[in-house]
């Protein structure tokens, strides 16, 4: 193994070439990671109000459980309520959609194709406002309602986009496997469609509640006067400073994120070995079949 | 073929109707009629106490090129372009590194991308504004190792404004430049090499015409929210910079000039379907990549 | 031989603990038509793929033209490659991809032109100069593929399974193209393929690579004749080998015993008492209701398989070995569960030495 690396010249001469790429990367790594690590660092600080570093403290963690900042929390529920909805809303329509679109051929099918690509594509604050107008017009309040429906519009695209990317030849394939085996529509799609096309369920789901927790410009405007989303919130608060346990709040939302990142992972891995471990198994089953065979 | 396809079963509609029927109609009433009645807004006249009087004209579109919104317009679009451009440049080189890693390496290289993008976007915008305080780190960095003898007053400026925009909308850069880098087959690439092209040559005559559809669509995916962003100008910009989202947002809040503010939201839609209308020519729009 | 055009010398090839390609020495001639051959996985492509370029030996030294290589960056050699995926450049048209290795070296544009045109008339492609890769054939993209190489003539064209992708009346007639073309231009040819047919129909010589090594190196003939060891004489055609002890030796006849009874063949260099394998072409091995010939070997007719040009006759020996026999026509006396003896004349077989080189692949 040592000994057969004598690096000659050219290959030297390459591995010298990748050294600048390799350092530009971790520089445009370190542009997305030195803002978290500054909003996590700024949850510590010994200050009222976040604008310069003031000294270490750990205090904003149990003030913020002890429930000090009303507004932080119900702000926070409210978000997350919202995300839920709209997450719930827009995986139902969007695999429902996602299949019809793919399966089926029907007049405008090309106009609400092109409907799905435009809140993608337009300026969020046009999709914000031109809701807004229809609400106002029609008289409907602003509140939870229309916000969760803005976050939909947005959403409801890229679950449809996510599905149709999942749904290949095989499924069509598999839908009439499982229909000609004598499953009626119902039975097919719950017990064929979906499981075959859940991660791709899972993925839209993820995306949609990402985008709706962390939405901005909608729940901004479809609010009204009701109460704010924490991004809302944040956006308002910032005009007079950030509170350090609006930090430590967003701090332990990562840590959740990852935690479950982790969790994900760890149950993929656990599934990963014991499909080896079956593997194995039936391996040494088939040779002993194949040795039982050979002697006869 | 297209018997098995579509409506040939014939009577039974319930399926189509079950499935293309719920995000039809959203579509329909949230996107379609909204996106048209914007439209119509913008051509009629503003309210005497603000709101809109349904009389047709050309008023919001005679104010838009009034000196102050057209400046505004203008440096909108130039902030937005610089965003873009910038973006290109950092993220092309940036997609490719990862695009040549092995897969699964560029799987973790890209995941590791995303996670700073969980964090609340505000508070990612917050942060650089406590880093580039008038005592923060950058500044007495620079005291201390006298590059400059007096604190520059960075925040709420456009520079400020403008990293802000670079950082957000850089991995939605990265991403569809990302993936069309890593569809290329390596060996057009080496049939490339094999052709007497040096690497430089390669990248102009083949690298970059063939991802061009990924960078259009990163130019898409950045151009145009950056364009109709009121949140980093906002943050960023302490509500003194006002770019053509603000303009459009405040025209719905405080300001209460309607027509304006569709008309203006009108000119964002207008460069957006240029854009598509672009990218159209030579790619397929459906293939876009925009997850 | 004649000048090398292309030596290997030593060369070792890892993929991390992979041993892909060891201590390969091979030397091509000038004008040469040689086949590196084997089952996937052998090491031929990456062998390919080191002298283009593409991947760095790890060891050793690969020299083309009398000079060290191995330093150099694919686009500095005097090598051209023909993909297997073609690689055609899918936003160039043909005549743009055709023009792209002298457009590099800055050649003058009538005579790019003029080239190209010429290039096109070779491979029959003339006229499809505005097409986009995307729609033509696979033969036809195939053909653009080596025109694109040709032009910047190269001393050495390299071919990676250049007709893998085609059907197989398409691939027969590519293959007698790609003959005629080598012969025509007279450069040297290193072509990589797993299909044995191919290789033995268009090699001046042919390879025979297992994990990393070459067993063989030969003439088609020779290989397919006199195959020094048993996967190369499985690989190449269709035989039967037979494991047994060679009891006598006169002259280069060997007496050998088998499990189910004597036979003989011809060789040199084999001792009384060495294990060896018997290697009998299919084409070769004969069957009849009377004991004939020398020697045979009794056994029950199993099945017959009408394989269109021959009808193939399968037959089971006392303990349990399946021999194949093919033959033009099929005899009428035969019929299936027929005890019949099996023969063959022994310079039409070959003896093998066991542990050959394989064992050390």
């Amino acid at each position: 193994m040592a000994e057969k690396e004598k690096l000659n010249r050219k290959q030297k001469r390459d591995r010298r070439r990748k050294i600048p790429w390799t350092i530009f990367a971790a520089l445009v790594y370190a542009s997305f990671y030195i803002p978290v690590l500054v909003m996590i660092l700024f949850s510590f600080n010994d200050a009222k109000r976040n604008y310069s570093w003031m000294g270490f403290t750990t205090e904003w963690y149990p003030k913020l459980f002890s429930f000090g900042n009303h507004d932080l929390w119900e702000s926070l529920v409210y978000s997350l309520v919202i995300a839920i909805l709209a997450t719930v809303i827009s995986v139902i329509i969007g695999v429902l959609g996602g299949i019809g679109l793919k399966k089926f051929e029907f007049r405008g099918k090309r106009f609400i194709n092109m409907m799905l690509f435009v809140p993608i594509v337009v300026p969020e604050v046009v999709m914000a406002v031109s809701m807004l107008i229809i609400f106002m017009i029609v008289g409907i309040k602003l509140g939870l309602g229309t916000i969760v429906i803005g976050h939909c519009t947005f959403c409801i695209p890229y679950a449809v986009i996510i599905i149709k990317g999942r749904i290949t030849g095989d499924n069509e394939t598999l839908q009439e496997a499982s229909m000609d085996l004598g499953a009626n529509r119902i039975q097919t799609f719950l017990k064929v469609t979906i499981p075959s096309i859940m991660p791709g369920i899972m993925s839209a789901a993820f995306l949609s509640f990402t985008l709706s927790i962390d939405d901005v410009m909608i729940s901004n405007m479809l609010a009204g006067a009701s109460q704010s989303t924490l991004p809302v919130l944040i956006l308002s608060v910032n005009r007079t400073g950030i509170t350090p346990d609006i930090n430590a709040l967003t701090t332990i939302m990562v840590i959740v994120m990852l935690f479950g990142m982790v969790v994900m992972n760890i149950m993929q891995r656990i599934h990963n070995k014991r499909e080896a471990r079956i593997m194995a198994e039936s391996d040494a089953r088939i040779q002993a079949a194949r040795l039982a065979a050979e002697e006869y | 073929m297209t018997a098995s396809k579509g409506r040939a079963k014939g009577t039974n509609r319930l399926p189509l109707l079950a499935q293309a029927g719920p995000v039809s109609l959203w579509m329909i009433l949230f996107v379609t009629i909204p996106m048209l009645f914007i439209i119509f807004i913008s051509f009629m006249t503003r309210g005497t106490f603000g709101g809109v009087e349904y009389t047709p004209s050309l008023e919001s579109y005679q104010t838009m090129m009034e000196v102050t919104y057209f400046h505004i317009i203008v440096k909108s679009l130039g902030v937005a372009a610089e965003t873009t451009i910038a973006c290109l440049i950092v993220g092309y080189p940036f997609a490719y590194y990862i695009a040549r890693k092995p897969p699964a390496t560029a799987s973790r290289l890209i995941t590791l991308l995303m996670i700073p993008f969980w964090t609340n976007s505000l508070m990612r915008l917050n942060a650089w504004m406590l880093i580039f305080q008038t005592n923060g780190p950058v500044n007495n960095f620079m005291l201390n190792t006298h590059m400059i003898d007096k604190p520059i007053t960075f925040i709420f400026t456009d520079g400020l404004v403008l990293l802000g925009l670079i950082t957000n909308y850089l991995p939605f850069a990265v991403l569809p430049m990302y993936s069309s880098i890593e569809k290329l087959q390596k060996p057009i690439l080496e049939a490339s090499a094999d052709l007497g092209a040096k690497p430089s040559v390669t990248l102009l005559k083949v690298t970059l015409p063939l991802t061009f559809p990924g960078i259009f669509s990163a130019i898409i995916l950045t151009f145009i929210p950056a364009l109709g962003t009121y949140v980093i100008t906002d943050m960023l910009g302490g509500g003194k910079v006002l770019y053509i989202g603000n303009i459009i947002k405040n025209q719905f809040g405080t300001i209460r000039n309607w027509p304006l503010g569709a008309a203006m939201s009108v000119l964002l839609l207008a460069v957006t379907a240029l854009m598509i209308f672009l990218y159209s020519r030579f790619a397929k729009v459906e293939d876009m990549e925009v997850v | 031989m004649e000048k090398a055009i292309v030596a290997l010398k030593g060369v070792n090839k890892w993929y991390g603990n992979n041993h892909v390609v060891k201590d390969l020495d091979l030397e091509v001639a000038e004008g040469e038509f040689l086949t590196l051959l084997g089952p996937s996985g052998c090491g031929k492509t990456t062998t390919l793929r080191m002298i283009a370029g593409f991947e760095d030996a790890s060891s050793g030294r690969i020299e083309v033209q009398g000079e060290g290589v191995d330093e150099k960056e694919p686009y500095q050699r005097d090598v051209n490659t023909v993909f297997q995926s073609y690689s055609l450049f899918p936003h160039l048209n043909v005549f743009d991809n055709i023009a792209y290795g002298p457009r590099i070296k800055k050649r003058p544009k009538e005579e790019i032109e003029q080239d190209v045109e010429e290039m096109l008339r070779l491979v029959q492609m003339s006229g499809y100069e505005k097409r986009k890769p995307d729609a033509l054939s696979g033969g036809q993209k195939q053909r653009i593929a080596i025109a694109r190489a040709l032009i910047n003539k190269p001393r050495v064209l390299l071919l990676d399974e250049p007709l893998g992708a085609l059907d197989l009346k398409l691939r027969k007639q590519m293959q007698i193209e790609l003959k005629r073309l080598q012969k025509k231009l007279g450069i040297t040819f290193i072509y990589v393929t797993h299909d044995q047919e191919e290789a033995m129909s268009m090699s001046d010589r042919i390879a025979v690579m297992k994990d990393g090594i070459i067993l063989q190196i030969d003439k088609p003939t020779e290989i397919y004749n006199r195959p020094n060891c048993r996967f190369v004489a499985d690989f190449i055609g269709e035989s039967n080998i037979m494991g047994g002890t060679v009891t006598k030796v006169e002259g280069d006849l060997l007496t050998v015993a088998t499990p189910d009874g004597e036979v003989q063949t011809k060789g040199v260099g084999f001792a009384v008492g060495e294990e060896i394998d018997i290697s009998v072409r299919t084409e070769y091995l004969e069957c009849s209701s009377e004991p004939a010939g020398s020697f045979s070997l009794k056994a029950t007719i199993r099945d017959f398989t009408n394989m269109g040009t021959v009808i193939k006759t399968s037959a089971l020996t006392a303990s349990g070995k399946e021999l194949r026999i093919s033959a033009f026509e099929q005899d009428e006396n035969l019929h299936e569960g027929q005890d019949v003896y099996l023969f063959w004349k022994p310079e039409k077989s070959v003896p093998i030495h066991r542990e050959q080189k394989e064992a050390k692949a």
